[in-house]
């Protein structure tokens, strides 16, 4: 299958491409009429059996009068980026849903309703995600180009979905909870102690992100996409890198390749500690929790050691990356590792020893792999369930070189994401030892400014891929679209909770590990 | 269990004495954390509660104030707690920009606690928005909601060792 026989086939389904651009070896943009777009997002999505990766608007009201929208779907087998693109005037501001026949799709649509006020025929659900109707009078259509901020005050309440029936009760939680964790309000409707329903309700740490990049040069979007999420820093940092690269037409250097891979799994590995501590601390067995704490506090060290920043702020720049792998800082950061990797084994064997522990993660919250592919449940929660799409193997650059495995369990509940989680580790440590024998001296390469254009960048963060859409007009942004895991993954906690009882939910949110900031964003 | 003992028994205490080369008087006191209990002991009897309340912002913050809960820094051993209520609090850690959606359950947050009380910001947006101090959505004066702020510690994120040292030479004076 090649980007040429997916053309042909589409056009044998009699949906007549305007135009077809191959941006790069890994992009094609496939642009078609509007009543055409549900024909063409349907086609793709079971001829590449990918879910909506996303689906996002664009303002082009200043060079076309039209907004477009897109709808973007990856070939894991190519591999190879698909955008699905409409223009949409401005007199007509609405596009056929895909909802109702690609779930993954639904909560994109409702972010261009509530971004640009471009209304998705169709879609059952229409209320917004992160404005809320508190605080934010209606027509506030932030991403539009025209928009200025307006200070009215708004009366409207957001509807909760409503579950009835004899002794349902609903638990509504947050937005601020016991511990120190981001805000997020979760809606229980309980019949007895199973959960019936879990609605989550988000956007408590709205911060306007998007909107920020707008207007900026790439070096200043590359500083604020480190401030994005605070524990993905390389994840975001490097999927911006991919898409301005892309633009520019830079190809980095193996060098910069291994540095920049590294650190990405220096930061894998601190996260999945959290999440591996979380479990252990929200289910009471506190020792392996606290132990396993200081193992990722010793990363955060090493990370401060090697770049002189605990989450390894500064280290990328745009077609290279720092020099901070001198031979001296190689053996440290390998002496280091050494060292977790023997810990973490004592605290596997401690976990897994424990028959009490083993017995509160061992088939609860389970995420079946159907329903984990048609919600678009990306990433480790994905892979946990079966969902085998890691964006090392498809985007492979020096992780195929390395020799890279995927990690999968089948079984989709709390010790599958525990077992993944630890063996990831594992897999990390060994990628780490890979790369840092080729560790060469960088050199800084050469970028011509400003440019123009528009291109994808994607990698795999700690949480599954992280996604960036960059558009660039004399050398300043005109739109960033970014994708994080969490945003389909939240989807696929509150179903994975279903039927579980409510203590069972913290440990269940844990091994999600999901993240407030970037789903908001 | 025989794992859990033979593995506290190998790996012995944990928890690290701290020097702060940037405090000139705590050198004569070689744990700046000693002093701070004793600071704390005088003000608050005996902890310091605190109440964490996150306002928008990106993770990292947090990711600090919990390590200073891990066994290295175990800021407990010097009377300092984080808290899950905000009744039972002394003071009011904010991190981030104040997201509009946050206004109103900081405010909640911060009216339901008993006097006296004081609010701490951590982090560079906490205080006037820092990166995302343009955004529409971020209010970034927490002032406006909670009154004065008598502690700012800075950094993006501040080192665990940077906000205990902050708390330390803010106890002092005020003691």
């Amino acid at each position: 299958m090649q980007a040429e026989n997916i053309i042909r086939d589409l056009r044998a389904k009699n949906i007549n491409p305007i135009e077809v651009l191959f941006l790069n070896s890994m992009e094609i943009e496939v642009r078609i009429n509007k009543e055409d777009f549900k024909a063409a997002c349907l086609f793709m999505h079971t001829k590449l059996s990918s879910s909506v990766m996303a689906l996002f608007a664009v303002d082009k009201r200043q060079v076309n009068g039209n907004f477009e929208i897109r709808c973007v779907f990856l070939a894991k087998e190519i591999p190879l980026w698909v955008s699905i693109v409409i223009s949409v005037a401005e007199g007509f501001l609405s596009f056929d849903s895909l909802a109702c026949d690609i779930y993954s799709s639904a909560l994109f649509e409702r972010q261009i309703k509530e971004m640009f006020g471009i209304i998705p025929e169709g879609n059952p659900d229409q209320r917004s995600l992160v404005l809320h109707e508190e605080v934010c009078p209606e027509g506030t259509l932030p991403l539009r180009k025209d928009f200025t901020p307006v200070q009215a005050v708004s009366k409207k309440e957001y509807q909760f979905n409503k579950v009835e029936g004899d002794g349902i009760f609903e638990i509504p939680v947050g937005p601020v909870h016991a511990g120190i964790i981001g805000p997020g309000h979760f809606h229980f409707s309980v019949a007895g102690e199973p959960i019936v329903n879990l609605e989550l309700r988000l956007g408590f740490t709205h911060r306007g992100v998007e909107k920020l990049f707008e207007g900026k040069t790439l070096e200043q979007g590359l500083k604020l996409s480190e401030c994005v999420v605070g524990d993905s820093v390389i994840g975001y940092s490097w999927a911006f890198c991919r898409a301005a690269e892309a633009i520019l037409g830079v190809k980095i250097a193996s060098g910069v390749f291994n540095t920049r891979a590294i650190c990405l799994e220096l930061e894998r590995i601190y996260n999945h500690f959290t999440a591996i501590s979380g479990i252990a601390l929200d289910v009471g067995f506190s020792f392996p929790a606290q132990f396993i704490s200081v193992l990722k506090e010793r990363v955060l060290r090493l990370n401060k050691k090697l770049s002189a920043h605990r989450y390894l702020k500064g280290v990328l720049s745009l077609g290279f990356a720092r020099n901070i792998f001198d031979k001296e800082a190689v053996a440290y950061m390998l002496d280091e590792l050494k060292l977790i990797k023997r810990d973490i084994k004592e605290a596997q064997g401690i976990l897994y020893g424990s028959v009490s522990f083993m017995d509160r993660v061992d088939e609860t919250g389970i995420l079946r792999k159907k329903t984990a592919e048609d919600f678009g449940v990306v990433g480790l929660a994905g892979r946990s369930s079966g969902v085998s799409l890691d964006l090392r193997r498809v985007f492979p650059e020096g992780y195929l070189q390395a020799g890279f495995r995927l990690v999968k369990k089948d079984r989709g509940d709390v010790l599958s994401r525990l077992i993944v989680r630890l063996d990831e580790i594992e897999e990390s440590l060994r990628l780490i030892d890979v790369f840092a024998k080729q560790t060469d001296v960088l050199e800084s390469p050469k970028i011509n400014f400003p440019v123009q254009g528009h291109a994808l960048g994607a990698v795999e963060g700690a949480r599954g891929p992280v996604i960036y859409w960059l558009e660039v007009s004399d050398g300043k942004i005109e739109r960033c679209k970014i994708v994080d895991p969490s945003f389909q993954n939240w989807q696929g906690l509150s179903i994975s909770v279903l039927g579980n009882i409510v203590p069972d939910f913290p440990v269940c949110n844990k091994s999600f590990d999901l993240s407030y900031a970037g789903n908001d964003l | 269990m025989f794992d859990i003992i033979n593995n506290s028994f190998k790996k012995g205490l944990l928890t690290e004495k701290f020097i702060l080369p940037q405090d000139e008087s705590s050198r004569q006191i070689d744990s700046a954390g000693e002093q701070l209990k004793k600071i704390i002991h005088k003000l608050y009897g005996r902890s310091l509660h605190l109440r964490e309340v996150d306002t928008g912002s990106c993770g990292a913050c947090e990711s600090e104030l919990i390590a200073l809960s891990n066994p290295i820094y175990d800021i407990q051993r010097f009377g300092v707690d984080f808290v899950a209520s905000p009744r039972h609090a002394d003071a009011l850690v904010v991190t981030g920009p104040v997201s509009r959606n946050m206004a109103l359950a900081l405010k909640k947050t911060f009216n339901s606690m008993p006097e006296p009380k004081f609010v701490i910001t951590v982090g560079d947006c906490a205080l006037k928005g820092g990166i995302f101090r343009d955004s529409y959505y971020a209010i970034g004066d927490i002032q406006s909601i909670t009154g004065s702020v008598v502690l700012h510690i800075p950094g993006c994120p501040p080192e665990p060792i940077i906000i205990l040292h902050n708390l330390i030479s803010f106890l002092k004076q005020k003691s």
